[in-house]
């Protein structure tokens, strides 16, 4: 997994309440056994027209949100199912870091996994962001001092701590656990 | 001190604790289906790692398998993705209910049916709505594919102690009114989010007079309130639904039953919130909107954009209504619909099928719609069988499926078609779930059945005594 630490992109404004899984990566996307090349079917049926043209309503679509690092949207953000394809489809379109008032807890433990910084920030603030988005401009995230860089202003946002490391140095999970083997094998050997 | 279901499940299964960090705990029961593992076992082989405990591991094909004709399966994808599976199990030594197998069925439907699922074990799967194990008493939730790997090499899972919430039901179902118009009008009266971060477990008079499959009908939905898990303490309906199952040895029985009855929540334990509702408020439900907490009781109609005072919500109306096609202030009762679904781990068990059947039987679907039934395990349709219930479908024009996830999610062959419209007794009703273009209307068995008659949603009370 790549290390997360600091990045300044253009502000993706999706500016929606209650984003749902099936929108993020529709179910017809789901049968693929690898875990990548999902990003061309991200928010397929708000991208593209039943055609299959691209919606050049959609955010997504229009020139300078293409090479968008950056995702703003309203609260809820991720609910519902707890396939992975998500996070993976956003990883892949090219998200790095997502910012909303409230993410789903599932969603939001698939990001951590797999290196996307999710940020729980201020509605408020998510509002700045999501107008700033739309006039085009640019945010900057820095994990390690849990900041945000907008508009000659200075926010912080909270992360766990550990989630926080697991993401600033890259690590497998798997690998850390394994350090506990002993206490796991105890634990068999009283309840299993 | 008294202590929840929630603290005491979670405090007998920490393997490591230490501050900064969240808890290790260990996972009893992993269950696995063919979307969510593929690429979790394609990380073992890569890591070189192995399944540790393949008995506590129970794997099943459900969101894919065809339910017309088994031995058809037309995309080549899916078809891959279920063969997969089946290489898995095989290399990992993991236990498989495969499509053709008597155990088979929708992986919550088969869990409680087995007796795999009992109370106070932990239980994960990678799939949202694992949560409806809770209704044992298990703290049961849903993970994604990285915690399916890690769980595969470890069966361990970090994980943050969740707030708990009880959601208190008081008074007794009405005429006509079943667990899944309690947990829709849950959800429309306390939002899609209000459980984000907590377990929830439901309380109340009328969760303990409910049977153990109207209790998994409420469990089964706790995602849709964004709780990742809901529970509700074991009794004595609970060890009689589990006596005699498959992995419930009868000689251990007695011991189980009193250890799983110790789980139950202490009186007096507290909770971080408490929620509450009054079955005086709710009446049999339906959903107009793309997320489940848009829902309304059969006799309003859809709100109007200034009932809400937050400019989010009444912009996420106007969005819903425009994919419905619906609009403000319109009656529940003048949408017709072209499709019923019943089914999903929501309400495809046998109860599920009796009640649907009732208000079937005698009538006819009609003209205008296309009505399947598909019981959500093999188990559930040989029972249904035997009590003839799939004649009473079959004679009013329904058609009788195999067991599967089938139109739940549309991701086998049953598909409702762009612009149509569907009641719908599972748990999801967001945009394109059932097919691109696809609109969907949860309901309850009842409801289902009634609107399959008349072409159009109907109080089911008008028709039937549904809870008799
Ligand atoms: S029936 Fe629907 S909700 Fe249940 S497991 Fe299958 S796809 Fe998921």
């Amino acid at each position: 997994m790549e290390p997360v630490k600091k990045l300044s992109s253009t502000i993706t404004p999706l500016d929606r309440i209650n984003v749902d899984t099936d929108q993020i990566i529709p179910k017809q996307f789901l049968k693929r056994i690898e875990r990548t090349g999902f990003g061309q079917f991200l928010f397929y049926g708000w991208r593209f027209n039943a055609d299959g043209s691209p919606n050049e309503k959609f955010i997504l679509n229009q020139p300078p949100y293409k090479d968008s690092e950056i995702l703003v949207a309203g609260h809820n953000f991720g609910c519902g199912s707890s396939r992975e394809h998500a996070p993976w489809a956003l990883q892949d379109y090219g998200f790095k870091i997502i910012i909303a008032p409230s993410f789903a807890d599932i969603f939001y433990n698939n990001c951590v996994k797999n290196g996307i910084l999710a940020i729980r920030l201020e509605e408020s603030k998510v509002k700045q962001l999501l107008e700033g988005g739309k006039e085009k401009q640019s945010v900057t995230v820095d994990l390690e001092s849990q900041s945000i860089h907008y508009n000659g202003e200075q926010w912080t946002f909270d992360i766990d701590p550990y989630w926080k490391q697991m993401l600033l140095n890259g690590w497998d999970e798997i690998s850390i656990t394994f350090q506990y083997e002993d206490e796991i094998r105890q634990y068999e050997e009283q309840h299993h | 001190m008294a202590k929840t279901i929630i603290e005491k499940v979670w405090n007998d299964h920490v393997v490591h604790q230490e501050s900064g960090k969240p808890d290790l705990l260990y996972i009893d029961l992993h269950l696995i289906h063919e979307v969510t593992s593929p690429q979790a076992f394609e990380g073992l082989r890569l890591k070189g790692r192995k399944v540790r405990r393949p008995d506590l591991s129970f794997a099943t094909m459900d969101h894919n398998v065809p339910t017309k004709n088994r031995d058809v399966i037309k995309d080549p994808i899916s078809k891959q993705q279920m063969s997969t599976l089946a290489d898995n199990c095989k290399e990992f030594g993991i236990p498989l209910a495969h499509m053709h197998h008597p155990d088979q069925g929708i992986v919550h439907v088969i869990g409680p049916e087995l007796g795999l699922t009992q109370p106070g074990k932990t239980i994960v799967c990678g799939d949202s709505h694992t949560s409806t194990h809770g209704a044992f008493g298990a703290l049961a939730f849903g993970i994604g594919t990285s915690e399916v790997e890690h769980v595969l090499s470890t069966q361990t899972l970090w994980q943050s102690k969740p707030k708990t919430m009880e959601i208190r039901i008081d008074g007794e179902l009405g005429f006509g009114v079943t667990a899944k118009d309690v947990i829709l009008a849950i959800i429309a009266k306390f939002g899609v989010d209000a459980g984000t971060g907590y377990v929830v477990e439901y309380t109340g008079d009328a969760i303990r007079k409910m049977t153990m499959e109207e209790r998994m009908t409420i469990c089964n939905m706790s995602i849709e309130a964004g709780a990742r898990a809901g529970l509700i303490s074991p009794d004595e309906t609970t060890a009689d639904y589990l006596k005699g199952r498959a992995h419930v040895p009868d000689d251990e029985y007695e011991a189980l039953k009193e250890k799983w009855l110790d789980y139950a929540t202490d009186p007096g334990a507290e909770y971080d919130r408490t929620l509450t509702i009054h079955t005086d408020e709710i009446e049999p439900f339906v959903t107009w909107g793309t997320n489940p907490s848009m829902g309304s009781g059969i006799s309003s109609a859809i709100p109007h954009a200034e009932d809400y005072d937050d400019a989010g919500k009444q912009e996420e109306l106007k969005q819903a209504l425009e994919y419905m096609d619906l609009k403000e202030g319109q009656a529940l009762s003048d949408i017709e619909i072209q499709h019923v679904f019943i089914g999903s781990c929501t309400n495809s068990r046998i109860g599920d099928l009796r009640a649907a059947a009732k208000v079937i039987e005698g009538r006819k679907v009609h003209p205008n719609v296309t009505a399947i039934v598909v019981p959500g395990s093999f188990t559930v349709k040989m029972k249904a069988e035997q009590e003839g219930l799939d004649q009473v479908f079959k004679e009013a024009g329904f058609e009788w499926r195999e067991s599967g996830c089938s139109m739940c999610l549309a991701m086998n062959d049953d598909i409702v078609p762009a612009g149509e419209r569907c009641a719908s007794t599972s748990n999801r009703n967001f945009e394109g779930r059932q097919g691109a273009g696809a609109r969907t209307h949860l309901v309850s068995p009842a409801m289902a059945a009634a609107a399959a008659v008349n072409g159009r949603f109907t109080d089911v009370r008008s028709m039937v005594n549904v809870h008799a």
